[in-house]
């Protein structure tokens, strides 16, 4: 598996004259957990727009700046589809989409030419169980995936990320409609993972950060006030305003 | 998070500021007068099946040969011993109706895909006006075009000798109810919600592949109920076809022959027929079928909607 970082140098971005994130500079090491915290509106939901490039489909935005994924330069990037492949994304809400359960996760690869269904059976099996979802569906593999509880949508949309195999993990609060237990079952799931990928979690959970990324990043209005290991940022960090935040006194 | 507590069986207390016996009055009045409006649907439609099958009902129950009327061709209410064979009306009404969706559904859908997810903010304003306008046409102009426009480029086209026939007549049906398709449709993929787009984008899919692997399945009960809609407008209407199709009772064998509807029949002669005699409420008896058409295709439109939401449940 690669091992791929990301390299964001002065990313600016502007929502018509409102700017949502300002000349941030920020390195993401490959293979491990990096948290992004920050309350709302500080621009983080902004930043994952941009390592996918679903930035394009908001028509008032304007970037400045350069992303790179790995070596390559995400907004000189002409192939936007095989970008998005490369990149696995998880959204707040769980999005079950109106097909079955199996081809929730053989959407992807079958898009990307994946067509011998002995291929996509194996595949599928790999993505729910290393979403740990698949010993609860894997009688009712043909059930619309909209029919699953909450949580189990969530770990759905979970596995349809991975079904690429993606070098790149983002997930934007993926937590804030679950319950606790399935949490920390996509918790644990995620630290296996970070050994073979590169995972941006973006929380609004501040103990969630701690407990699983190794670097941690903290937004605010726009900026990125700090980053840095996660032990320092939590227990000494540079700025007054980290550590109100991780202290729970603002946000 | 937002907690509920108390109990939830508890009614809350409505509270009450005045209670003149004036204000209850007058809310007593808004609230009939609504349930008025309400009711004045189911009024409307019973009452209406009811005069038709008045009318048509002495003629139904005696003296129609049921077999007949449904299996014969020959429909000649006006000679000595009169014959009254729908089977060539039918086959006009159908024929007309089957082609015509042929050519507005997939017009339709498509305009309906372009207007909701393909094209930007102004042309979709500007499209939609003009959708709208279209749908403002009234039906006889559209027979007026099928008749001094339609007719003389079918003849050039095609070399048939008349150009009113099947084939006229569908394209103007078409382009009647595809507004209907296209307003219809549009709501049903707007109702689709982002996140799907946003997932499926995620995925690397590309536009063409989100309309048809993940809007198409979540939005197929508005799109199906758009399809319906639009065959109901093309079996109702009068005033186009009967200009357009002209209006030769015959089992049609190609797009090129002419055709005479149910709908058509009725507008011709319902004025020439004798109030109460057997002409008259034959037609009248043609209008209980369509009536009884309406009904099925909208009763099967609600059983395949529901099919579809019973599949999803289990």
């Amino acid at each position: 598996m690669a091992s791929v970082g990301i390299q964001i140098r002065d990313l600016s971005v502007k929502y018509g004259d409102k700017p949502a994130l300002r000349e941030v500079s920020l390195d993401i090491p490959p293979n491990q957990i990096f948290g992004i915290i920050g309350p709302a509106n500080s621009g983080k939901t902004t930043l994952l727009k941009c390592i996918n490039r679903t930035i394009d489909f908001v028509t008032t935005a304007s970037v400045n700046g350069s992303l790179l994924v790995g070596d390559q330069d995400v907004r000189r990037m002409r192939n936007v589809y095989e970008l998005r492949r490369r990149i696995g994304m998880v959204f707040p809400l769980p999005v079950g989409l109106p097909m079955s359960i199996y081809d929730n996760v053989a959407y992807g690869p079958r898009m990307a030419g994946v067509r011998q269904r002995g291929e996509l059976d194996v595949l599928v099996e790999r993505c729910l169980r290393q979403a740990a979802l698949w010993d609860e569906v894997k009688d009712r593999l043909t059930l619309l995936g909209t029919k699953l509880s909450g949580g189990q949508q969530q770990r759905l949309t979970l596995a349809r990320a991975l079904s690429l195999e993606p070098d790149v993990l983002c997930l934007d609060e993926f937590s804030i409609a679950i319950d606790p237990v399935t949490t920390m079952k996509i918790e644990e799931v995620l630290l296996e993972l970070s050994r073979e990928m590169t995972i941006v979690l973006v929380t609004n959970l501040v103990q969630q950060a701690r407990r699983l990324a190794q670097n941690v990043a903290f937004f605010n209005s726009s900026r990125l006030v700090e980053v840095g290991e996660t032990k320092q940022l939590f227990t000494k960090p540079r700025e007054q305003l980290t550590f109100d935040y991780v202290t729970g006194n603002i946000g | 998070m937002a907690t509920i507590t108390g109990n939830l069986n508890e009614r809350p207390t409505p509270a009450r500021r005045g209670t003149s016996s004036l204000q209850r009055l007058g809310e007593l009045a808004i609230e009939s007068l609504i349930r008025l409006c309400g009711y004045s649907a189911i009024l409307f439609v019973f009452g209406i099946f009811f005069f038709v099958f008045r009318e048509g009902a002495p003629m139904l129950f005696g003296g129609l040969d049921l077999l007949k009327f449904f299996t014969s061709t020959d429909w000649n209410p006006v000679s000595k011993t009169p014959s009254y064979g729908i089977l060539g009306l039918l086959a006009g009404t159908a024929s007309v109706t089957v082609l015509s969706m042929a050519l507005a559904v997939p017009l339709g859908l498509g305009a309906a895909v372009f207007v909701s997810e393909f094209c930007s903010p102004k042309i979709k304003e500007a499209l939609k006006i003009a959708i709208e306008m279209l749908a403002a046409i009234p039906s006889i102009v559209w027979g007026f075009i099928a008749y001094m426009m339609l007719n003389p480029l079918i003849i050039w086209a095609t070399g048939a000798p008349v150009g009113l026939n099947v084939l006229n007549a569908s394209i103007i049906l078409a382009l009647m109810s595809v507004p209907v398709i296209v307003s219809v449709g549009e709501d049903a993929l707007k109702a689709v919600p982002d996140s799907y787009r946003e997932a499926a984008l995620a995925l690397g899919a590309s536009r063409w592949e989100i309309v048809y692997r993940v809007l198409f399945p979540a939005a197929k009960n508005g799109l199906l109920a758009a399809v319906l809609l639009g065959i109901g407008r093309a079996i109702g209407e009068t005033m186009a076809v009967l200009m357009a199709t002209g209006n030769a009772n015959q089992i049609p064998t190609s797009p090129l022959d002419r055709v005479q509807t149910l709908t058509a029949t009725i507008a011709a002669e319902l004025g020439e027929a004798v109030q109460g005699d057997d002409h008259y409420r034959v037609l009248f008896v043609i209008g209980i079928l369509l009536f009884v058409i309406a009904f099925v295709v909208n009763l099967s439109a609600d059983l395949i909607v529901r099919g579809i939401r019973g599949k999803q449940n289990a």
